[in-house]
C-alpha cells in the first residue's frame, strides 16, 4: 500500500488555525525511478551483461593461445554434455537429496522454535544464526574431524553394521564415510541448513495458533492437525527454504572438494571451476555454466508452479 | 503458550509411560538434534583451535596448545587476508545497503511501470548457482578488461550478489510497516520529508539493520565467486581453502573460534539494548 500524499479535506477541527498549504509532492513520477536507477544499473551490468558475455563465450571457438571468435558454435553445448553429464546428474542427485534432508532436519527445529521454545526462542534463534559467522569452510573442514575413519560417527556406524546397507545402496564404501558421495551430501545438508530454517521459521511464527486449537478442538489428532493446517500454512516458507538450500546446493563444489574424493563425487560445479580455472576451456566451461543456470531456473520455476506459490516471487 | 500440550486430552491420563512421554516430545527432540547437528562443527572447530596438531593438517586432537591463540598472526599471510576480507565486507556491505535500501523503497512505496520485471530482475541472481555468476562475471572482466583483476572486480562482484540479498530484506521489512503510522504523521501536519525521517526510516531501520548483517555475514564467507575474480588477491575464505590443500594451521581456527564469539557478543548486546529500549 502507498502512503497517502494529499490531506484529506474534511478532517480539519474548525478550532484549529488555517492548515498550512498542501505539502510539496516530492513524490514525482520519476521517483522511483531515480530511486531503482542504481541498483538495477549496477545488476544490469554486473549481471545481466555477463550472462550474455557468457552466453556468447559458450558459443566460441578457438583456444586460449590463438584467441577465441564468436562462431555460433552450438556443438560446445552437445560436446560438454556428452562428456560431463554423470557429473551433472549426480548435482541433481546431490542437491536433492540434501535438500530432502534439510527439509526433514529443519522442521522439528523450527517448528520448536515457533511454538515451544517459548522464552527460549530468541536464544535458539541466535544459536541458529550465530554458525553463519564462522566461516563455512573452516566448519565444513570440521567435518573431515567429526567423520573421521577412526571417529565416533564411524565407529558407531560401523558397530550398528549401518554402514554395510550404506555401502549396499552406494552412498558409502569401505566402512568409512569421508571421500563417499554421505559425506558430501552431510556436507551440503549441514551448509545450507540455516537457509532452510529461517524462513520455515519465519512463517510458523506468524502461524495463527487458534487455527491449531480449532482443529484438536473438532477432535484432530495432533497428526491430522499438522497435515491439514500447519502443513498447508508453512508451504510458503517451505517453497523457499528447498529453494533456497537447492539453488546453492546445485552448483557448489567446496563440499564435493573437501569431503568427497574427486573424480568419484565432482558435481558439476567442480568441472565447471577445473574447466575455467585450470583447463582455460572458456567455452564448455561457459556451454556448462549456462546449462547450469537455465536448467536451475526451469527446475524452480516449474516446483514454483506446481507448489502454487507464485505470487512469491 | 505451547500449544499441543494444551488440550483435554492431555488431562485425561495423568501419567504417562516412557513412550508416551517419547512420543509427546519427539518434535521438541528432533529439534533438538538438529541444533547440535548445526552447533557441532563449531565446537570441534573451538577445541581445534587448542591443539598442537602432529603434522601439517590440524584435523585430529593430538596434544592442548595454546600456541595458536598467542600468535594468530604467526602464519603467513592469514591476517592479511582476513584484513581484506573485512574491508571488502565493509565497503560492499555499505554500497549494497544504501544501493538496495533505495530500490527497496521504490518498489514497495511506488507503483510505476516496469515493475514485475524489476522484481524478477531482483530475483534472479539469488536464483543463480554462485559458480556462474562468479564465472560470468570472470568472461565479463577478461573480455572488457577494463579493471585488471583484484580488489575492485572482488568489490564489484560483492556488490552485485549482496544488492538482491539486501533489497529482499528491507522489502520484507517495509511490507509489514502499518501505513496508518505515516497517515497519523501527515494527518499530524508532518510534511512528507519529516513523516519520512521521523516515522518511516525509524521503523523501516531494523530492516536495513538486518540487511547489513546479513550482508556483511555473506560478503565476508564468500568464495566461490571471489575465487573466481580475486587476481591474485587472497581473502580470508581463499586462505582457507589454500590451507585445506597444503596443510592446515591451527591459527586458523583460533580466527574461526574469535569470529564465532565476536557474533555471538554483538548479537547477544543487540539483543539487550532492544529489550532496555523497548522497556523504556
Amino acid at each position: 500500500m502507498s502512503a497517502p500524499t494529499a490531506q484529506p479535506p474534511g478532517l480539519v477541527h474548525p478550532g484549529l488555525p488555517t492548515p498550512p498549504p498542501p505539502p510539496p509532492r516530492l513524490r514525482s513520477r520519476r521517483l522511483p525511478y531515480l530511486l531503482l536507477l542504481p541498483a538495477l544499473a549496477w545488476l544490469a551490468i554486473f549481471f545481466v551483461v555477463p550472462t550474455i558475455t557468457l552466453f556468447s563465450t559458450s558459443l566460441q571457438t578457438g583456444s586460449i593461445y590463438e584467441g577465441y571468435a564468436l562462431t555460433f558454435s552450438f556443438s560446445n553445448y552437445l560436446d560438454a554434455w556428452s562428456r560431463f553429464w554423470p557429473q551433472m546428474l549426480r548435482s541433481l542427485l546431490y542437491a536433492g537429496a540434501a535438500t530432502v534432508l534439510a527439509l526433514l532436519i529443519a522442521y522439528p527445529l523450527a517448528y520448536t522454535m515457533a511454538f515451544k521454545a517459548g522464552r527460549w526462542r530468541n536464544v535458539l534463534l541466535i544459536l541458529v544464526i550465530a554458525p553463519f559467522f564462522t566461516s563455512f569452510l573452516i566448519r565444513t573442514l570440521a567435518w573431515k574431524t567429526i567423520l573421521a575413519d577412526n571417529g565416533i560417527v564411524v565407529e558407531v556406524l560401523n558397530a550398528l553394521r549401518i554402514t554395510d546397507v550404506l555401502s549396499a545402496i552406494g552412498l558409502t564404501t569401505d566402512d568409512r564415510i569421508l571421500a563417499t558421495p554421505l559425506a558430501v551430501i552431510t556436507g551440503l545438508t549441514y551448509n545450507f541448513l540455516p537457509f532452510m530454517i529461517l524462513p520455515l521459521y519465519a512463517t510458523l511464527e506468524r502461524l495463527d495458533v487458534r487455527l491449531i486449537e480449532a482443529a484438536s478442538d473438532l477432535y484432530a489428532s495432533p497428526f491430522a492437525a499438522f497435515r491439514k493446517i500447519t502443513l498447508p500454512l508453512s508451504m510458503p516458507g517451505l517453497v523457499a527454504g528447498t529453494l533456497l538450500t537447492f539453488i546453492p546446493a546445485c552448483g557448489d563444489y567446496i563440499n564435493a572438494q573437501l569431503l568427497g574424493s574427486m573424480p568419484a563425487t565432482a558435481m558439476i560445479g567442480n568441472v565447471i571451476d577445473a574447466q575455467f580455472l585450470r583447463v582455460l576451456a572458456y567455452p564448455t566451461a561457459a556451454a556448462l555454466s549456462f546449462t547450469l543456470m537455465v536448467g536451475v531456473v526451469a527446475i524452480v520455476s516449474m516446483y514454483v508452479r506446481r507448489a502454487g506459490t507464485e505470487r512469491l516471487l | 503458550m505451547t500449544l499441543l500440550q494444551a488440550g483435554p486430552a492431555k488431562a485425561a491420563r495423568p501419567r504417562r509411560s516412557p513412550l508416551g512421554w517419547l512420543r509427546e516430545h519427539i518434535v521438541l527432540i528432533a529439534g533438538l538434534a538438529a541444533l547440535a547437528y548445526l552447533l557441532i562443527p563449531n565446537v570441534v572447530v573451538v577445541v581445534l583451535s587448542f591443539n598442537r596438531p602432529a603434522g601439517r593438517f590440524n584435523y585430529s586432537w593430538n596434544e592442548f596448545s595454546v600456541n595458536a591463540w598467542t600468535d594468530p598472526c604467526s602464519v603467513a599471510g592469514l591476517c592479511e587476508a582476513l584484513g581484506l576480507s573485512l574491508r571488502i565486507a565493509v565497503l560492499s556491505t555499505l554500497a549494497a545497503v544504501v544501493l538496495g535500501t533505495l530500490a527497496a523503497f521504490a518498489l514497495t512505496r511506488h507503483r510505476f511501470r516496469g515493475r514485475g520485471g524489476t522484481n524478477v530482475l531482483i530475483f534472479f541472481p539469488m536464483a543463480t548457482p554462485e559458480v556462474v555468476m562468479g564465472s560470468s562475471l570472470l568472461a565479463l572482466f577478461v573480455n572488457a578488461a577494463i579493471v585488471p583483476l583484484g580488489f575492485w572486480t572482488i568489490l564489484i562482484a560483492h556488490i552485485m550478489f549482496l544488492l538482491s540479498y539486501v533489497i529482499v530484506t528491507v522489502k520484507a521489512r517495509l511490507a509489514v510497516l502499518d501505513p496508518r503510522l505515516e497517515e497519523a504523521a501527515m494527518d499530524l501536519y508532518a510534511d512528507e520529508r519529516t513523516t519520512f525521517w521521523r516515522v518511516t526510516f525509524p521503523l523501516a531501520l531494523p530492516g536495513i539493520v538486518a540487511a547489513a548483517l546479513l550482508a556483511f555475514a555473506l560478503s565476508f564467507d564468500d568464495f566461490i565467486i571471489t575465487n573466481f575474480n580475486a587476481g591474485s588477491e587472497v581473502t580470508f575464505p581463499m586462505f582457507v581453502w589454500g590451507a585445506a590443500q597444503r596443510g592446515m594451521p591451527p591459527q586458523v581456527n583460533v580466527i574461526g573460534t574469535m569470529m564465532f564469539v565476536a557474533a555471538l557478543a554483538a548479537v547477544i548486546i543487540g539483543q539487550f539494548a532492544g529489550r532496555r529500549r523497548r522497556m523504556r
